[in-house]
C-alpha cells in the first residue's frame, strides 16, 4: 500500500534536513509503529506524507498503491484515501463542526467521482460514529475542536477517520495528553478501523499506546532514517533498554 | 471655501459638467429644484472633486481615481432581478421611474421624480457641507427614485427590497424614507450592475426613524468590476428608534458609501456592520459619521474586510459626542484580514467626545489566513479554494449571524458572501 524508497526531505523556509534516505513499506492490513527519540523526524514524516507545503521533498519517492504521490496537494492525498490524525488537533472558530464534517465528507467523494450524502444519510453516520466514540451530540454543535478538552479533540480526529474511512491512517503521537481511559476509547476506536484493506501507522514515543493497537511491525526512526524494523517484540525491547543501543550500534 | 483660480478640470469633472449640460431642460424639477441643480454644479465645477488634501477625502482622492465617467444614457437602467429573500416586495427603479405595483399595506410611495418636478424634493436636495462630493454631484444629476413612507405601527412581514439595476452610462437615485412610530420593517437597498460595461452610479437615502422605529437597513452592493458607486445614507433616530444597518460592499471598481448618522431622540440605538469584500484592481471607501446628540443613546460598529488582489479599502468612522450626551456607549472595531501581499486596507477610527460620562471604544486589527488552519482543512479532503472560503467564511459569518431573527434573510446574504468568496479565493 505504502511504498517509501530513499526519501531525502528538508524544510521548505530554511532547508534543514529532516529525513535523510528514509525507506518503509507497509503492507494493505498492516498495523506499523514508527518510534524514535525526540527529533528523529516521526511528526515531520507524517506532514510529509499528507502533503504539508512547508517541507520539500528533494530526493526519493512516495509510492501509494504504486503511484507516486508527490505531486498530489495535502487534499488529493486526503480524497485518496491518506488520513492524518493530528497530535494537536486545530481549533477552527467560526467553521461549524457538523458543518466540516459534512463539506470533507462529500468534497472526497466528489473527488472520487461518487454522489454527495443526503443530510440524512450524513446525520445517521455521524451519530453512529459519535456514539461508539462516546461523543456527546453538545460537542458537535460547537465550531470545529473549540473549547474541546485534549481528550475530547483526539476523539474528534477518530470520529473523523471513522466517518471518512480512509485507507492509510497515520496516526501521529495520538496518545499524548491522553488519560488511560480516553486512550482505550481512541484504541479500540482505531482497532474498529483494522481491515485487511486498511493499513495504520502509529506513530509514537512510548510503548503504552501499542498495547491497546497491538502492531505487526514496528520500526525505529532516528536522525531521518529508519535503523531498525521488526515485530511488535523490538517495541518492548526499546521500553526496557531505550534508544541509546540502537543508535550507538547504527553509528 | 476655495479661493483658488478656477482649476484644470479634468476628463471626469468635465464629463460629470457635461452631462449635465447635456441634460438641461430634459432633467426634472420645477424653478427652485433646477436653480438648486446649477448651483450644485456650479460648485463642482469651481471646487472640482475632492482630493488627499480634504481630509474627509484622504485616502479617497476622488479626483485622481476616478479617471473617466461615461455619458449619460436615461435608458441604461435593466430589468429588474430576483429579490435577495424570496417573498420580498420588490421596488425598481427603471430610468428613473420607480415601479410601485408591489406595495405592501401600510406602505406608501411615490417616483421622487414626481417630488423633483412639483418641488417638493427641493428640502431634501441638500449637501452636508462643502466636503460633500456626493451630495453635490447626485443633486445636479438626480433624475429619480422612491419616496416611501412606512405608516405608524405597521410591522412589515417581508423586506421591501429596493433595486438599481444598472448596464452602462449613469445613475443617480435619491431614496427619501419614513418609517413612522413603532414601525417594524427590513429594507434591502441594492444596487447592482447586470454587466461588464462601465457604470457611474450615485445614490443618497436619506431614512427618518420616528420613535420607537425598528428597522433593519442592508445596503447591498453589486456593481459590476467597472463601476463607480458612490452611495450615501443619511439617517436621523428618534426617541427609542433603533437602526440596524449593514452595509455589504461585494463589486464594484471605485466605491464610496458613506453614513452620516444622528442619534437625535434619548434611548435611540445604532447598529452599524459592515462587510467589504474586495478584489481585483478595486478602491472601496466606507466612512462614517454618527453624532450622539442627546443623553442615553447608544452605538456599536463593527467592520470586517476581506482584501485580495490588488483591493484597496479604507474606512473611516467618526464617533462624535455632544456636551449633554451623557452615558452614550459607543464601541467601533475594524477588523481586516489580508489576502495577498499587493491588499491594502486603511482604517482610521476616531472618537470626538464632549461629554464626561460617557462609555466610547475603538479597536482595529490585521490578520492573515491560519496556515495551520488551511492545512488542518486539506488534510481532510477540503480543496483549497473551498478551505479558504471556509475561513474567510468564518471571519464574517459572525456579524451576519446576528440578524438571527430572520433565518431567510442570514441564508440569503451567506449565499451572497460564499458565491463571492468562491469566485475570488
Amino acid at each position: 500500500m505504502l511504498e517509501i524508497k530513499n526519501l531525502h526531505a528538508r524544510i521548505a523556509e530554511d532547508g534543514t534536513e529532516i529525513i535523510r534516505g528514509l525507506n518503509l513499506t507497509v503492507k494493505a492490513g498492516e498495523v506499523a509503529a514508527i518510534m524514535g527519540p525526540n527529533g528523529s523526524g516521526k511528526s515531520t514524516l507524517s506532514y510529509i506524507l499528507s502533503g504539508r507545503e512547508d517541507y520539500e521533498v528533494t530526493e526519493g519517492d512516495i509510492l501509494y498503491n504504486g503511484e507516486s504521490i508527490l505531486e498530489l496537494d495535502a487534499s488529493e492525498r486526503a480524497a485518496k484515501g491518506i488520513f492524518l490524525a493530528f497530535q494537536y488537533p486545530v481549533e477552527i472558530p467560526g467553521v461549524a463542526t457538523m458543518q466540516f464534517l459534512k463539506v470533507a465528507m462529500n468534497e472526497q467523494r466528489k473527488y472520487r467521482g461518487e454522489d454527495e450524502l443526503t443530510t440524512p444519510e450524513f446525520m445517521r453516520r455521524v451519530k453512529e460514529a459519535a456514539a461508539e466514540l462516546k461523543i456527546a451530540p453538545e460537542m458537535l454543535r460547537r465550531p470545529l475542536n473549540v473549547g474541546f478538552s485534549g481528550g475530547e479533540k483526539k476523539r474528534a480526529e477518530i470520529l473523523q477517520m471513522a466517518l471518512l474511512e480512509p485507507k492509510l491512517c497515520v496516526l501521529d503521537e495520538t496518545d499524548s495528553g491522553l488519560d488511560i481511559d480516553a486512550l482505550k476509547v481512541v484504541a479500540d476506536g482505531v482497532n474498529a478501523l483494522r481491515s485487511p484493506d486498511r493499513a495504520v501507522i502509529v506513530i509514537t514515543h512510548y510503548q503504552r499506546l501499542l498495547d491497546y493497537i497491538v502492531p505487526d511491525t514496528v520500526h525505529v526512526l532516528y536522525k531521518g532514517q529508519v535503523i531498525k524494523s521488526g515485530d511488535k517484540t523490538l517495541a518492548h525491547e526499546l521500553e526496557a533498554k531505550g534508544y541509546a543501543d540502537l543508535i550507538e550500534a547504527a553509528a | 471655501m476655495n479661493m483658488q483660480q478656477a482649476i484644470k478640470m479634468t476628463a471626469a469633472e468635465t464629463a460629470l459638467v457635461d452631462a449635465y449640460t447635456a441634460q438641461i431642460g430634459d432633467l426634472p424639477g420645477d424653478g427652485a429644484v433646477l436653480s438648486l441643480r446649477d448651483t450644485l454644479v456650479h460648485e463642482l465645477r469651481t471646487a472640482g472633486l475632492p482630493t488627499r488634501r480634504i481630509e474627509s477625502w484622504h485616502y479617497t482622492d476622488l479626483r485622481t481615481l476616478l479617471r473617466a465617467v461615461p455619458a449619460a444614457d436615461p435608458s441604461a437602467f435593466a430589468d429588474r432581478v430576483e429579490a435577495v429573500v424570496p417573498g420580498s416586495s420588490v421596488l425598481a427603479v427603471r430610468s428613473g421611474q420607480a415601479d410601485l405595483k408591489s406595495l405592501p399595506k401600510g406602505v406608501t410611495a411615490r417616483s421622487y421624480t414626481e417630488s423633483l418636478l412639483d418641488g417638493s424634493a427641493v428640502v431634501g436636495l441638500t449637501v452636508l457641507g462643502a466636503d460633500d462630493a456626493i451630495g453635490r454631484i447626485n443633486g445636479g444629476l438626480v433624475r429619480g427614485g422612491l419616496e416611501i413612507a412606512v405608516a405608524e405601527n405597521v410591522e412589515l412581514e417581508a423586506p421591501l427590497e429596493i433595486q438599481v439595476v444598472q448596464s452602462h452610462g449613469q445613475a443617480h437615485t435619491r431614496f427619501p424614507v419614513f418609517f413612522g412610530a413603532g414601525a417594524k420593517a427590513t429594507v434591502i437597498e441594492r444596487h447592482l450592475s447586470t454587466n461588464a460595461e462601465a457604470s457611474f452610479v450615485s445614490t443618497v437615502s436619506d431614512v427618518t426613524l420616528a420613535e420607537r422605529a425598528d428597522v433593519i437597513w442592508i445596503i447591498l452592493q453589486q456593481q459590476g468590476l467597472a463601476d463607480t458607486h458612490l452611495g450615501q445614507i443619511r439617517f436621523d433616530l428618534g426617541k427609542d428608534a433603533k437602526l440596524h444597518l449593514f452595509v455589504i460592499n461585494a463589486g464594484g471598481k471605485l466605491v464610496r458609501q458613506e453614513i452620516h448618522g444622528k442619534a437625535s431622540g434619548e434611548g435611540a440605538d445604532l447598529t452599524l456592520r459592515g462587510i467589504n469584500l474586495l478584489g481585483g484592481e478595486s478602491h472601496t471607501d466606507v466612512t462614517f459619521t454618527l453624532s450622539h446628540d442627546v443623553p442615553h443613546t447608544t452605538s456599536s460598529e463593527i467592520i470586517r474586510n476581506v482584501v485580495f488582489d490588488r483591493a484597496k479599502g479604507v474606512f473611516q468612522g467618526k464617533i462624535l459626542v455632544a456636551k449633554d450626551a451623557q452615558k452614550t456607549d459607543a464601541k467601533m472595531s475594524c477588523n481586516t484580514l489580508l489576502l495577498s501581499d499587493d491588499a491594502d486596507f486603511s482604517a482610521k477610527p476616531e472618537l470626538e467626545i464632549f461629554a464626561d460620562d460617557v462609555q466610547c471604544g475603538h479597536g482595529a486589527t490585521v490578520i492573515d489566513i491560519d496556515h495551520t488552519q488551511l492545512f488542518y482543512m486539506l488534510a481532510r479532503g477540503i480543496p483549497e479554494n473551498k478551505a479558504r472560503a471556509m475561513l474567510v467564511n468564518a471571519f464574517v459569518a459572525e456579524i451576519v449571524e446576528e440578524l438571527e431573527d430572520d433565518e431567510e434573510l442570514v441564508e440569503a446574504l451567506e449565499g451572497i458572501i460564499s458565491a463571492w468568496l468562491e469566485k475570488h479565493a
